[in-house]
């Protein structure tokens, strides 16, 4: 077994083993993409549950099409249409799904520790797809496998992750695979998206941005949410892209294999320029790729899927 | 204990047990003799009457009632949490037989009907002593000053807006002033709230970690800097509200030194849990101010022992179970104190070696009372006779299922605790019994 447990909650509770067992089985489920038929038969009769309480499109799409392609059933609910409005608990509205007798929930929530809370209260497995602040560890995975198939081991290299990362989940969950891998983290931005500590999560801070940039394999470009802006986060769009946004000057200093990452949805001209969004060195689309494939071995491995039979049975 | 009364006598005597008066816990055991509700005579040694009937305490401390300063009993309008009743249960059960109430409720108390009203609500429970607060502003908007003659003269006790500090620091220093010419109080719920922001949790290295906004020490330490400046300028008594921080404490410690009336309280759990605690998600652990680090634990409980802090208080915050299973961020601040008060005294402070059972004793029941001029808290002769009968060394685990308050939110719960309260006396009435449960009327 490659996971054994139940939910995928965080990166922080994975070994590094576990994390590289589920980066070599959405590995195998890459080389089927290339393929005309992109669906294997193995999730047949299972039932997975999207239950989105925050408004997500790439995720979501993402989740299901990594079921679909799985062959499992699927049912979406997001917020808007749920009795959450009518004052309906966390609790409540999963126990029913439950009752209905599914497998498996993919959830995203605005209140951080909710996956966490859902493991606990609900036999069915959990997937956190990004609760609050605390971790997004699918995207995590996408992350560390986009940059595994192009750097190889990822012990002894450097990643710069640049942005907001106090209210940033997809920051903790890099930050967490990323120093489990051994990989050196430097985390970039204005004292005000630094969390208070954040060094003794392994990371190095850096307030100038040439300096994070310099000696790094590879860039993790955080979107910046632009309402922060009137909680006196930084002072404006302009000064945040002069001060931080990753543009052709800063592609400059960069080491020659040095790549871009960027989780998405971006915001032209304030974190990335335009050019750099578009440029050579940005993998921005290899990494939406990868996200399904690696939620694809999440939900295999997590419904007890064996690694083993999959190399035979992958075919229809 | 030996214990076959059918009812409580109008003339008894407490036997064998262990006097803890005055900061001091007697060596030799000595008695209590309690007539009509009062204290007839108390010392170590044997009794000097004879022929009256005898409960003999089989070497339980007896100690004044305890006294707390800081409870929600949510009467009026919240009352799915908590009433003065099943919080007067819940009271006795601790070995409290007085109490001071927070005015946060649905309505503020911010005129005398509801003083009274309060006041009337303990009287008919009749296990425990209520002695209301009243709100300093009107429905504790921050805006407009209440009655306070009007209130004080109904019974009131001190003024304080509670679950909220007065953002208007023009508008606290017109509440201290005024409240010093009625010798009560101005009760500080010290927090910045601009600083406060939507923080949930103590900003630290555990609220990087979970992803949870945080409350930062400088919130808390603003707005106690700000109240002690208005207490000197004013020369007003400021009572400081659940210190949680080591600069809190320094602050307090400094304006003592330098003569501002200034007297503070500190929660079990301040000087009990850490910050790490939240870890699980769990809002049992969350509350305003938040549990914080080692150190602020380590100065809260070294403040307590030498004196800086005045009295120990619970912060009783009684959620119902739904409200408490939101998820972190969006359930509410509290955590109910009670009936585990002086067992995490006697666990985390006397057991750590931190102050002796007569200081902590002293903690919880006469220097509380002194600081608010509560006609109670002394156990001596022609005093009415409350008082606790407790064992210090017993350990029991804290089941919330167990506890009788209505509410069952605590930060203790599975927790093994020493020392459990055997009976609690109001004026010589038993209130609660640990094997017969809570005796109403």
């Amino acid at each position: 077994m490659i996971l054994k447990r139940k939910d995928l909650l965080g990166l922080e509770e994975l070994s590094a083993e576990e994390i590289l067992g589920i980066l070599d089985v959405a590995e195998q489920f890459r080389a089927i993409f290339d393929r005309p038929v992109r669906k294997v038969p193995i999730m047949r009769g299972r039932t997975v549950v999207n239950l989105f309480f925050e408004p997500s499109t790439r995720t979501r799409i993402s989740f299901e099409l990594a079921e679909k392609r799985l062959s499992a059933d699927i049912v979406n609910f997001s917020a808007s249409t749920s009795s959450l409005k009518k004052g309906e608990t966390l609790r409540d509205t999963a126990e029913n799904i439950e009752a209905m007798k599914i497998d498996m929930i993919i959830m995203r929530h605005a209140s951080p520790g909710a996956a966490v809370y859902l493991a606990r209260v609900l036999k069915s497995s959990v997937v956190n797809a990004g609760d609050g602040a605390h971790e997004h560890p699918t995207q995590g995975l996408l992350d560390l496998m986009t940059m595994r198939r192009r750097m190889g081991d990822l012990a002894g290299r450097r990643v710069t992750i640049i942005g907001d990362i106090a209210h940033s989940r997809v920051a903790r969950s890099n930050i967490w695979g990323l120093t489990k891998l051994g990989a050196h983290v430097t985390v970039c931005g204005p004292p005000t998206m630094m969390p208070p500590e954040v060094q003794r999560l392994g990371v190095r801070v850096e307030y100038d941005l040439k300096r994070a940039v310099a000696d790094a394999d590879a860039l993790n470009v955080l979107r910046v949410q632009l309402e922060r802006q009137s909680r006196a986060v930084f002072p404006s769009n302009r000064e945040y892209h002069r001060m931080f946004g990753v543009t052709e000057e800063i592609v400059h200093l960069l080491k020659p294999d040095c790549f871009i990452m960027h989780p998405g949805p971006m915001n032209r001209d304030v974190e990335i320029s335009s050019e750099v969004a578009d440029g050579p060195r940005q993998v921005i689309l290899e990494q939406v790729t990868n996200g399904v494939a690696v939620r694809m071995a999440v939900i295999y491995l997590l419904s007890g899927g064996d690694p083993g039979s999959l190399r035979g049975g992958e075919t229809d | 204990m030996d214990w076959n009364w059918k009812s409580i006598p109008a003339e008894y005597l407490v036997t064998n047990t262990r006097l803890c008066r005055g900061g001091k816990l007697a060596r030799r055991r000595g008695f209590l003799h309690v007539r009509k509700g009062r204290v007839e005579a108390i010392g170590v040694g044997a009794p000097t009457a004879e022929g009256l009937p005898m409960l003999d305490a089989g070497g339980l401390v007896c100690a004044p009632g305890l006294v707390d300063l800081h409870v929600h009993f949510r009467e009026p309008g919240q009352e799915e949490k908590e009433t003065v009743a099943t919080g007067s249960r819940a009271a006795a059960a601790g070995g409290f037989t007085a109490v001071v109430t927070m005015p946060n409720t649905q309505p503020a108390i911010d005129n005398q009907g509801l003083v009274r009203y309060l006041i009337d609500r303990g009287n008919e429970t009749g296990l425990c002593r209520v002695f209301p607060t009243g709100a300093i502003t009107v429905a504790r908007a921050g805006e407009v000053l209440t009655e306070f003659g009007e209130m004080v003269n109904a019974g009131a006790v001190g003024f304080t807006d509670d679950g909220a500090s007065v953002a208007n620091g023009g508008l606290m220093r017109n509440a201290l002033e005024y409240a010093s010419m009625f010798g009560v109080p101005i009760i500080a719920h010290a927090e910045d709230r601009t600083l406060a922001g939507s923080g949930v949790m103590h900003e630290g290295y555990w609220s990087t970690r979970l992803g949870l906004e945080g409350l930062p020490r400088a919130a808390e330490d603003a707005c106690t800097c700000r109240d002690i400046e208005l207490a000197r300028a004013t020369g007003s008594r400021l009572h400081v509200a659940h210190v949680s921080t080591r600069g809190s404490v320094e602050l307090v410690r400094r304006a003592k030194e330098e003569g501002v009336r200034v007297t503070a309280e500190a929660t079990p759990h301040h000087f009990a849990l850490d910050h790490s605690r939240c870890r699980g998600y769990s809002p049992l652990y969350k509350m305003s101010p938040p549990l914080r680090e080692p150190d602020d634990i380590a100065a809260v409980a070294q403040a307590l022992a030498d004196g800086v802090l005045d009295c120990i208080a619970t912060d009783h915050a009684p959620h119902t179970a739904t409200e408490k299973e939101f998820q972190f961020d969006q359930a509410p601040f509290g955590v109910t104190g009670l009936e585990t008060s002086l067992a995490v005294g006697i666990t985390y402070l006397v057991r750590e070696g931190r102050l002796d059972l007569g200081q902590l004793v002293h903690l919880m029941s006469e220097r509380p009372a002194q600081l608010m001029n509560l006609p109670v808290g002394r156990l001596e002769e022609g005093n009415e006779a409350d008082f606790v009968l407790f064992d210090p060394d017993e350990e029991w685990l804290v089941e919330p299922g167990a506890l009788v308050g209505k509410s069952r939110n605590t930060a203790f719960a599975g927790q093994r605790l020493h020392g459990r309260v055997k009976a609690t006396f109001l004026r010589g009435r038993l209130t609660w019994h640990d094997a017969n449960g809570s005796v109403m009327g």
